[in-house]
């Protein structure tokens, strides 16, 4: 029997406890479930999206501050592929839709992934080791994205519509639940599923792990840990691909400076979660999106500063975040 | 003397020195040499960049640590004089008490920001400041009673100020022009004195190596806090300075942030870590934004028609060029001119004869 660490029940704890807080100042139920799940879903997405960054710093202590752009990337891409595929989009058939939407999915991954490659290799790669540099050219890199995208599908604001069956909701007693929702939550906790399996039961994610640990030691036993990077770099802007047309999907419609206003909110997720804490980065997610939406129907005026004020709560917890990574 | 004025860090180039003076007597008489509104307008923005990047340059290059907060305190001053003049009415009154007020609240947000998130992890501030910067930039456009929103505040100066104002040739612009002038040559002053003096040294010494400077027995959470507030304050001020100028103040000219990145590419193109990169740096790059934009706006002109080439050389798409000119300056220009130039003085025979003698 391997000792195991225990596992540390309490943000967990925290996100229920933010839950069951907010149902008597919600005061309806309905509208509680209403919100909970909104939440759920937008944690979900941003969980999507985050996850990449986290495991990058983790792993190679690159930070990039070009992240969101592989968002917007995937979001606009999509925009192309509804376009494209116009027909199954608005065929009033779930499964043409879904057709639609997974096709969007794909296409984005593809695009978000090969351009994280191509960041990689001409923005990261040269600042390997400088903290200051690396904020600096990946921010720039970050600006030069967002007016490549303004150049291909020009500056102003695409609409996203949802495809034809994935329009309104279902009724839950008297709670109104958004199908896309649901979509979202489901697609996100497929996201989470995989990658824990992905992290926890492959040789792959053992070193990942590993390096994420002690990236000099896994180099020492004769691993390439570049070339495990790139990969997990790759993945990650794939995966902020997807959560781009989940993202764009939800707020229905696109704007260039998507990638910039996602990021500072993955920022606070991952910060809140611990720098290169995949469990972190999840639970963070779940809680700030639970709290944008919560705070954003009791008191939206509020809403804007939730997020600060909840990451600001946590690091007066434990300042490195829910889940610490070690030596970090 | 003007060793003493200088802090006793000398240019250390001819070329720098000679740029320097050409600078500051060109903008000392550009009244005279340009006249015009456009061309003093430009020496004003000149003027006050050279305060804010100034101001960022003790962050960003003698302490190392990057912030995305800097147009924050920018707008907080020139919205402090904004909304003091509009609120008390024009005098010097108002604009001592928004100014006042507006340091006051600088200081106290720089301080816990900077205690908050300094103790932890350089990346962990810079984060934190794009956060907290964007969390403003969205309040002050809501909070549209007090600010403006989008649109904005126009205000009145004090009469002495106004363009209106007539005395003896000079008019309230020209004595606006004049007060920023001292403002910032002053205030520069001041600045170098500060990188200067042992304080400086420390922060250096931070940037170069952080974990040695705490063995040592520095507090380096204090020094680098310090610094950050110290360096708020200045932007501030640059901020009140501006909102006097243009008599306007609104999220497009403080708060945006493309202004955040035009500081970082001045600091950059400059020289990070010497306050003379700031001066350089500015002038040409408000020459270039205010004087390119027109020459990318003929060269858009003339590709009209071309494909891709007309939607890349807009002057719409100027950020796209700021942000290359941006990237590439980080990697193969990471000393700045003044970097550049002292590095060929350095080379040059005749230094180094002298130091063998």
């Amino acid at each position: 029997m391997i000792p195991q660490a225990s596992f540390d029940w309490r943000p967990p704890a925290l996100a229920l406890g933010l839950a069951a807080v907010a149902l008597p100042l919600v005061g309806s139920p309905s509208t509680w479930l209403t919100l909970t799940v909104a939440g759920l879903a937008m944690g979900l997405i941003v969980f999507v999206i985050a996850s990449g960054l986290t495991l990058v710093f983790g792993l190679m202590d690159v930070l990039n501050f070009g992240h969101g752009v592989f968002i917007a990337f995937g979001a606009f891409v999509a925009t192309s592929v509804f376009a494209g595929l116009n027909a199954w989009a608005v065929a009033p058939d779930l499964w043409a839709n879904l057709g639609a939407v997974f096709a969007a999915m794909l296409a984005a991954m593809l695009v978000a992934g090969a351009i994280g490659w191509a960041f990689e290799r001409v923005v990261v790669r040269p600042v390997y080791g400088q903290h200051l540099k690396q904020i600096l050219i990946t921010m720039g890199g970050m600006i030069v994205g967002e007016e490549l995208i303004k150049v291909i599908w020009g500056p102003q604001q695409v609409p996203l519509p949802l495809p034809e069956t994935l329009r309104g909701s279902f009724l839950i007693g008297d709670a109104a639940v958004e199908k896309y929702r649901l979509l979202a939550v489901a697609i996100g906790l497929v996201v989470f599923a995989a990658l824990l399996w992905t992290l926890n039961r492959t040789k792959l994610g053992l070193l990942v792990r590993a390096g994420v640990q002690d990236r000099e030691m896994v180099e020492s036993l004769g691993y390439r840990i570049q070339r495990l990077f790139v990969g997990v770099f790759v993945a990650g802007s794939a995966l902020a691909g997807l959560g781009g047309v989940l993202w764009g999907l939800y707020q229905q419609n696109v704007t260039p400076q998507i990638g910039a206003q996602v990021n500072v909110l993955i920022f606070i997720v991952i910060i809140i979660g611990g720098l290169g804490s995949t469990g972190g980065c999840f639970m963070g997610a779940l809680l700030v999106g639970l709290m944008a939406n919560y705070t954003g129907f009791l008191a939206p005026k509020v809403a804007l500063f939730s997020n600060i004020g909840l990451m600001v709560a946590i690091l007066l917890w434990r300042p490195k975040g829910l889940y610490p990574v070690t030596n970090r | 003397m003007i060793a003493r004025l200088l802090s006793f860090d000398l240019p250390r180039s001819r070329l720098l020195a000679a740029a320097l003076v050409l600078v500051f007597v060109g903008l000392a008489a550009a009244p005279f040499l340009f006249p015009g509104s456009k061309p003093l307008g430009v020496a004003a923005k000149m003027l006050v960049f050279i305060l804010l990047v100034a101001s960022y340059d003790l962050l960003l290059g003698y302490t190392g640590i990057v912030s995305f907060a800097h147009t924050m305190f920018f707008g907080i001053g020139a919205y402090g004089v904004a909304i003091a003049s509009t609120r008390l009415g024009p005098g010097f009154g108002s604009v001592a008490v928004g100014l006042v007020a507006a340091i006051v609240v600088s200081l106290a947000l720089s301080l816990v920001v900077g205690l908050f998130s300094l103790r932890v992890k350089a990346i962990f501030f810079a984060m934190i400041t794009l956060a907290v910067a964007s969390a403003f930039q969205t309040l002050a456009s809501q909070l549209s009673d007090l600010t403006g929103g989008e649109d904005g505040l126009t205000f009145k100066n004090p009469d002495v100020l106004s363009p209106s104002f007539e005395f003896g040739g000079f008019d309230g612009r020209l004595i606006v022009y004049y007060g920023i002038f001292v403002a910032v040559v002053v205030l520069f002053l001041v600045l170098l004195r500060i990188v200067n003096s042992p304080f400086g040294r420390v922060l250096q010494a931070i940037r170069e190596n952080d974990f040695r400077a705490e063995a040592i027995g520095l507090r380096t959470v204090v020094y680098r806090t310090l610094s950050n507030v110290l360096s708020a304050g200045f932007a501030t001020v640059a901020g009140a300075l501006l909102a006097l100028w243009l008599r306007y103040t609104g999220p497009d000219t403080t708060l945006s942030f493309e202004i955040m990145l035009d500081i970082l590419l001045i600091v950059v193109i400059g020289g990070m870590g010497t306050l003379y990169g700031a001066v350089i740096g500015s002038v040409l790059f408000v020459f270039a934004q205010n004087y390119l934009q027109d020459a990318l706006k003929l060269a858009a002109g003339a590709l009209e028609g071309v494909p891709v080439a007309s939607a890349v050389f807009t002057p719409d798409r100027w950020l796209l060029w700021l942000g290359l000119a941006f990237v590439l300056c980080v990697y193969f220009f990471p000393t700045g001119i003044v970097g550049r130039w002292r590095a060929a003085a350095l080379r040059s025979p005749e230094t180094t004869t002298r130091r063998r003698a």
